[in-house]
């Protein structure tokens, strides 16, 4: 069991509240999965060459301005950071795959979690409530974000083992399930040269259908269609892209998941009671999605 | 006739499923007003006594479950496994259901008003369940015994592995499962039929039905078959 939630809201004043809004939800869900959380937030691009890069420490009092001066150094590029707890949200004129072979042979102490011009990635382990407060997921703004509440079954507890996992740029996967074949996905790729961060289950789909997009070049529709047949085990898979929030289930529709749709926001959750308190949701379209149907949801539209 | 209100915005569900186990006898309670439920599971779970319950809002999970005696209304929505397990009674939605209505149901009815989704009346073993709506795919798999009643359209694999529970559809039918398959309506359908829709207050014709019943030709060991049904 995990929780999954996702919020997208279609009026401009309400991406002020987002944070607000996604928090109740969130918290419900935790008891869905007690032992790690995450969300992906996607907020207003930044311009190019700009780009976010969400990081995170793996140890205490990690030197994030000795990150910044090498940088400086390296780059010669200012990186904006702002640090909260053992992560920071990054601004900086850098080029993803650069920067991230640059860290790595840097140093092992951080991370990065996401990268691309709007995604923020946050997850750690712990009790999805204290994360939330933590990291102060009831002040993120943006169009929309997706989020996850843990219950391991498949793979160990561990912060790079939290969802959303992400794969390339403004991209990120949640998944509540469990995959029957994630070491063929994962050998598969691998041929094509993909690396993987864990043997996490959920990581393995996240990669699987960013490759198909990046290499195939295809829509995120037709890498799940593809996912639907290479793809197999129990999912609820919720996507978040920077203009898009994707829904979708399994062919058994094993794993729940319900939609709340107004004129003011479409919500999505694992369970109605983590929507039940949300505003004007006694005269929100309610339906739970059917399996392997696509549902797509774009800011604006 | 005096309802009592409990209010889960004040007191919790055991809380309300306490008083729905030990105090109605004693209390002389034949009517409960649940207000407030928000969609929190577990909600009038294991009612052993002949009281009218209205729940007024979306529930959870598994509300009326192992129901006996009770007739539960829920003014709203379920999630999943509404009614599983129950004995006798009645649990009605006058919303839509998720997953599992009345999975495993021995006894009683349930109906639901909307639509019921996947794997609707699963292993039932007794249990009437009657639909206004449309119900998902595997509805009525390995359903042993009672009646499964659609007055709308049927997802893929209808009735798979079906024993000796029998299907009733009004409209069309994505696809059968395994060993499930179309059988002329005969009078006592009729009157089957036309008994489940006046229990449920649905006004249909019971000539507008089509049965689904076990081939049985899964009941025993088919080696020929290579495990290809």
């Amino acid at each position: 069991m995990c929780g999954i939630i996702g919020l997208m809201v279609r009026k401009e004043e309400l991406r002020r509240s987002l944070g607000e809004l996604i928090l109740p939800m969130f918290d419900c869900m935790a008891e869905r999965g007690p032992d790690s959380a995450g969300l992906a937030v996607f907020a207003a691009a930044v311009e190019p060459p700009l780009r976010r890069f969400s990081l995170f420490a793996t140890g205490s009092g990690y030197d994030w301005y000795a990150l910044a001066e090498s940088l400086q150094r390296e780059f010669g590029c200012r990186a904006e950071l702002a640090v909260r707890d053992n992560r920071a949200e990054m601004i900086a004129p850098l080029e993803a795959g650069r920067f991230r072979q640059w860290l790595k042979a840097r140093d092992g102490g951080v991370r990065i979690l996401s990268a691309g011009r709007s995604i923020e990635v946050f997850k750690d382990v712990g009790r999805p409530d204290q994360v939330a407060r933590r990291y102060g997921f009831a002040e993120v703004q943006g169009t929309h974000c997706v989020g996850h509440t843990r219950m391991a079954t498949e793979s160990q507890v561990s912060p790079a083992h939290a969802h959303p996992f992400t794969a390339g740029e403004d991209f990120c996967l949640v998944h509540n399930g469990s995959l029957s074949n994630p070491y063929s996905l994962r050998r598969l790729l691998e041929e094509e040269e993909l690396e993987f961060e864990t043997d996490n289950d959920s990581e393995s789909a996240c990669r699987f259908l960013q490759w198909r997009m990046q290499r195939h070049g295809e829509t995120i529709e037709q890498a799940l269609r593809s996912a639907f047949e290479k793809v197999d085990g129990f999912y609820t898979f919720l996507i978040g892209t920077a203009r898009e929030l994707i829904l979708v289930r399994d062919a058994f529709a094993c794993k729940p998941a319900v939609v709340a749709e107004t004129e003011d926001y479409v919500a999505i959750s694992s369970e109605y009671r983590s929507l039940a308190h949300l505003p004007g949701v006694a005269n929100a379209n309610i339906f739970e999605p059917l399996p392997e149907r696509i549902y797509m949801w774009q800011v604006g539209a | 006739m005096t309802v009592v209100q409990l209010d889960l915005s004040r007191i919790s569900v055991r809380e309300v499923n306490e008083y729905l186990h030990h105090r109605l006898a004693i209390n002389g309670t034949r009517a409960v007003e649940i207000l407030n439920p928000n969609g929190m599971h577990n909600i009038a779970v294991g009612l052993d006594y002949p009281v009218e319950v209205h729940v007024r809002g979306n529930a959870g999970y598994f509300i009326g479950g192992m129901n006996q005696q009770a007739h539960i209304s829920v003014h709203g929505n379920v999630g999943w496994s509404v009614a599983e397990n129950i004995m006798s009674g009645s649990v009605r939605v006058k919303g839509n259901a998720s997953e599992c209505t009345a999975a495993s149901g021995h006894g009683g009815l349930v109906v639901i008003d909307g639509d019921s989704s996947s794997r609707c009346g699963i292993s039932l073993k007794g249990c009437d369940v009657v639909v206004g709506g449309s119900v998902g795919h595997m509805s009525g798999f390995m359903a042993q015994a009672g009646h499964l009643l659609v007055c709308g359209d049927a997802g893929a694999h209808l009735g798979d592995s079906l024993y000796e529970a029998v299907i009733y559809v009004r409209g069309k039918i994505d696809s059968l499962g395994a060993d499930a398959r179309e059988e002329p309506m005969q009078e006592a359908d009729y009157a089957k039929v036309r008994e489940l829709l006046k229990r449920a207050a649905f006004e249909r014709s019971p000539r507008d039905f089509k049965r689904v019943a076990s081939a049985r030709t899964l009941y025993h060991w088919n080696s020929d078959a290579h495990q290809e049904y």
